[in-house]
């Protein structure tokens, strides 16, 4: 009996079912979180991340649950996860702390800036025992072709071409003191990724850029220190910064830490680093040295990181797909009914989407709920995904012929049975297209939450970058082409189940 | 009385709808009553007011003795009331057929009575008893409107509007989109239809052949006014204006000359 109710009602709820299906589908791939342990930060470059690994690695032989978030971002999505909790602990230089989270004009002392930070509510430890200062560097042999020796000796080649990271650029003990300071005017300043300048400067797009004096890319790229002749540059000791509210054992593991890593074994880890590409595998060089500890397995399979970043990326695309689709096919209804709410409806989807991605993630990081967190990254996501899906469902319905429309009102159909039966069928090419649209976007854009320790295939790809090996990268970028590839051919599919048959005529 | 509907001094100036003035219309019951005019004349939106689709700015629409339309033009709320009952006594054919392409032809035809709840033997018996009055193959009706030609269309858009008995079936150029030998076919159809279901209908066409064949009344519109009402004979023999002896003159049948 029901064969010919198909076309009505029923049919329309099945399909709708099958479609909140996809994103359902897609979190369950995605399997559970993991518990909650003591949370390392790290930010976006190898001794970060290495010393991030050597704290995780000694609270775990300390008997504590760790977990480390690798390359979360610069000094202030750091220190802000640090203040509200998201993290537990990472690695600092006081020079930073002074100038970045401090922000004073003039060095403090060690006991000056553990006082400051207690404020907040932040612990310090004392210096891990090296001094990781800025530096400018070169190319030896380009120095040495122009004599150059010191950064005072800059002044006198204006024509040099400085590729700088992008937050010494902006840093207030950064680039524009330093030019003032030594009265350098160069014609030719740009910013550039800190693992890319090394490339540029072997390619000589550039001429000098700036490093940290630990760096293992000085010795392997056969580059020199410029001499701070004037003293321009602060302390930068690295010490833990962490919670007072860890419980002890675990502030004691950090503390354990302190005074034993000179500037000698630092340079040493950060080339091993590089050279294994693997922060786990360096920070066991830390370990074989110094503790006669036992062999360590740290180091995840490929596969199983595989599954638990694709798990991950899947999770983030999966949600926000399913928080577009729920919301942005309502206000695409609304939309469909022009006016003035149509337009602003419009308006903001469209003026969201041109926020890029990048930027609007950083926009979350700072409020309240949000912070570095899996929450910010599918908030981004959805906001991200809902212009396609709004647009295309108000394009679809408005596209409905005006007599089809008053057909539907003079059979006496009710309104609610002109939509479900009528108005939304209709449309259906046309909103499928657009979540379709929104999941490739959603799953490409996803790499980008690796940058705010949202974990997913950017994971590899960041790293990957700051390593400068492209092995890496492309273990997150083939996995993530990959599965955009298979969303497509999924939603492909789909359009056959859910475009009723005579639309496909 | 005679008259199922009744518009009573309706005037529709605004919108997206040809102008009417001051149109006062009966629509006997059984006859079939035809509205006539050059294009923009207004007869389509006589048919639009009366379905309710839009609201007159003054006047009354009286349907079976109630009034239908808003009392204030400015709630022009396509919904609520009692619209929707009397929609559901009026059955609606327009030029284009207005099926769902989404729908097959049973489904078009099915639609409302589904809406409705209304029993599923009662309804296909129904069905078997349209497709024999408006000689559409049963074999057909699981096809798509895209699957259809343009009198198969027609037909599957007439059942739709047959499919709940209504008391009154208004139809807006049905025909005009079809070719001549299937037009022909479809208006002797249509003329045994009514006959046979004694309907009363109100056709919009600008075809006096097909006005003089299918009609018993027709109406002359012009400009939005009605310009003179009664047989063909009337209108030929003794025409209210210049207009009308123009306008007959315009389609002089094939005989004539």
């Amino acid at each position: 009996m029901n064969r010919i109710r198909k076309t009505g009602k029923q049919e329309t709820f099945r399909r709708l079912l099958l479609f909140s299906c996809v994103p359902a589908f897609l979190i369950f791939l995605s399997g559970s979180l993991a518990a909650k342990p003591v949370v390392i930060g790290s930010k976006k470059f190898t001794e970060s991340y290495v010393l991030g690994e050597i704290a995780k690695r000694s609270l775990i032989e300390a008997g504590i649950s760790a977990e480390h978030r690798q390359g979360m971002g610069g000094t202030i999505i750091l220190w802000e996860a640090l203040r509200s909790g998201q993290i537990d602990a990472y690695p600092e230089y006081t020079g930073t702390i002074t100038q970045e989270i401090l922000k004073r004009g003039a060095e403090l002392t060690f006991e000056q800036i553990a006082n400051e930070l207690g404020k907040a509510g932040i612990g310090m430890t004392e210096q891990l025992g090296f001094n990781n200062t800025y530096a400018l560097v070169m190319l030896r042999s380009r120095a040495e072709k122009l004599g150059l020796r010191t950064v005072s000796d800059l002044k006198n080649h204006p024509e040099l071409k400085f590729g700088l990271t992008h937050e010494f650029l902006d840093r207030q003990d950064g680039w524009r003191p330093l030019a003032q300071h030594y009265q350098l005017n160069p014609q030719n300043v740009i910013g550039i990724d800190h693992a890319l300048g090394y490339g540029a400067l072997g390619k000589g797009s550039i001429d000098v850029k700036d490093a940290y004096s630990t760096d293992a890319k000085i010795s392997e790229n056969d580059l020199v220190v410029l001499e701070d002749d004037r003293q321009f540059f602060p302390q930068y000791k690295a010490v833990f910064l962490f919670r007072y509210a860890l419980p002890t054992p675990a502030i004691e593991a950090l503390r354990k830490l302190e005074g034993t890593i000179d500037e000698a074994k630092m340079t040493r880890l950060n080339a091993g680093a590089e050279r294994t590409k693997n922060y786990a595998r360096a920070a066991t060089l830390y370990f074989d040295s110094n503790t006669t500890s036992t062999a360590w397995t740290g180091g995840e399979s490929f596969p199983h990181k595989l599954a638990r970043w694709t798990a991950r990326h899947l999770e983030l695309a999966g949600f926000s797909l399913l928080l577009s689709v729920l919301i942005g096919i309502p206000l695409g209804i609304w939309a469909s009914r022009g006016g003035a709410i149509g337009h602003v409806i419009l308006g903001f989807a469209g003026i969201v989407q041109t926020v890029p991605s990048l930027a609007l993630l950083a926009l979350l990081v700072p409020l309240p709920f949000f912070g570095i967190s899996v929450r910010t990254a599918i908030t981004a996501l959805f906001l991200y995904g809902l212009l396609p899906i709004v647009r295309n469902t108000a394009t679809g319905l408005q596209d409905i012929p005006r007599t089809l429309r008053e057909s539907a009102i003079a059979l006496g159909l009710s309104p609610a049975a002109r939509l479900w039966q009528i108005h939304l069928p209709m449309a259906s090419r046309s909103i499928l297209a657009g979540i379709k649209t929104s999941a490739v976007i959603n799953v490409g854009t996803a790499t980008l939450a690796a940058l705010i320790g949202a974990g997913g295939l950017g994971e590899p790809i960041l790293s990957g970058l700051n390593l400068n090996d492209h092995a890496t990268i492309l273990q997150g970028a083939i996995p993530a082409a990959v599965l955009a590839l298979l969303v497509q051919s999924l939603f492909d599919l789909l359009d056959r189940v859910l475009i009723p048959k005579g639309l496909r005529l | 009385m005679s008259a199922l509907v009744q518009l009573v001094g309706v005037s529709k100036t605004f919108g997206d709808a040809a102008a009417v003035h001051a149109i006062d219309l009966l629509v006997e019951r059984g006859k079939t009553t035809v509205l006539i005019g050059p294009s923009g004349c207004g007869k389509s939106t006589l048919l639009r007011l009366i379905i309710g689709l839009i609201q007159p700015d003054i006047g009354e629409i009286i349907f079976d003795g109630a009034k239908i339309n808003a009392d204030k033009p400015a709630r022009r709320s396509l919904d609520g009331g009692g619209i929707d009952t009397v929609r559901r006594r009026v059955g609606y054919v327009i030029q284009e057929g207005g099926l769902f392409p989404h729908l097959t032809a049973r489904g078009n035809i099915l639609l409302m009575a589904h809406h409705l709840g209304r029993p599923e033997n009662e309804m296909l018996a129904r069905l078997s008893e349209l497709c024999a009055l408006t000689r559409f193959p049963e074999s057909l009706l699981g096809r798509y409107p895209l699957e259809l030609s343009g009198g198969q269309r027609q037909r599957v858009s007439l059942m739709r509007a047959l499919m709940l008995s209504p008391e009154l079936l208004l139809l807006d150029e049905p025909l005009g989109a079809l070719d001549p030998l299937v037009r022909a076919a479809l208006q002797q159809d249509l003329k045994e239809i009514f006959a046979r279901l004694r309907q009363t209908a109100l056709l919009v066409t600008h075809d006096l052949a097909e006005a003089a064949y299918l009609g018993d009344e027709i109406v002359l519109v012009n400009e939005g006014r009605i310009v003179q009402q009664g047989s063909l004979a009337d209108l030929r023999e003794k025409p209210a204006s210049s207009f009308v002896s123009e306008f007959i003159n315009a389609q002089r049948s094939l005989a004539v000359l």
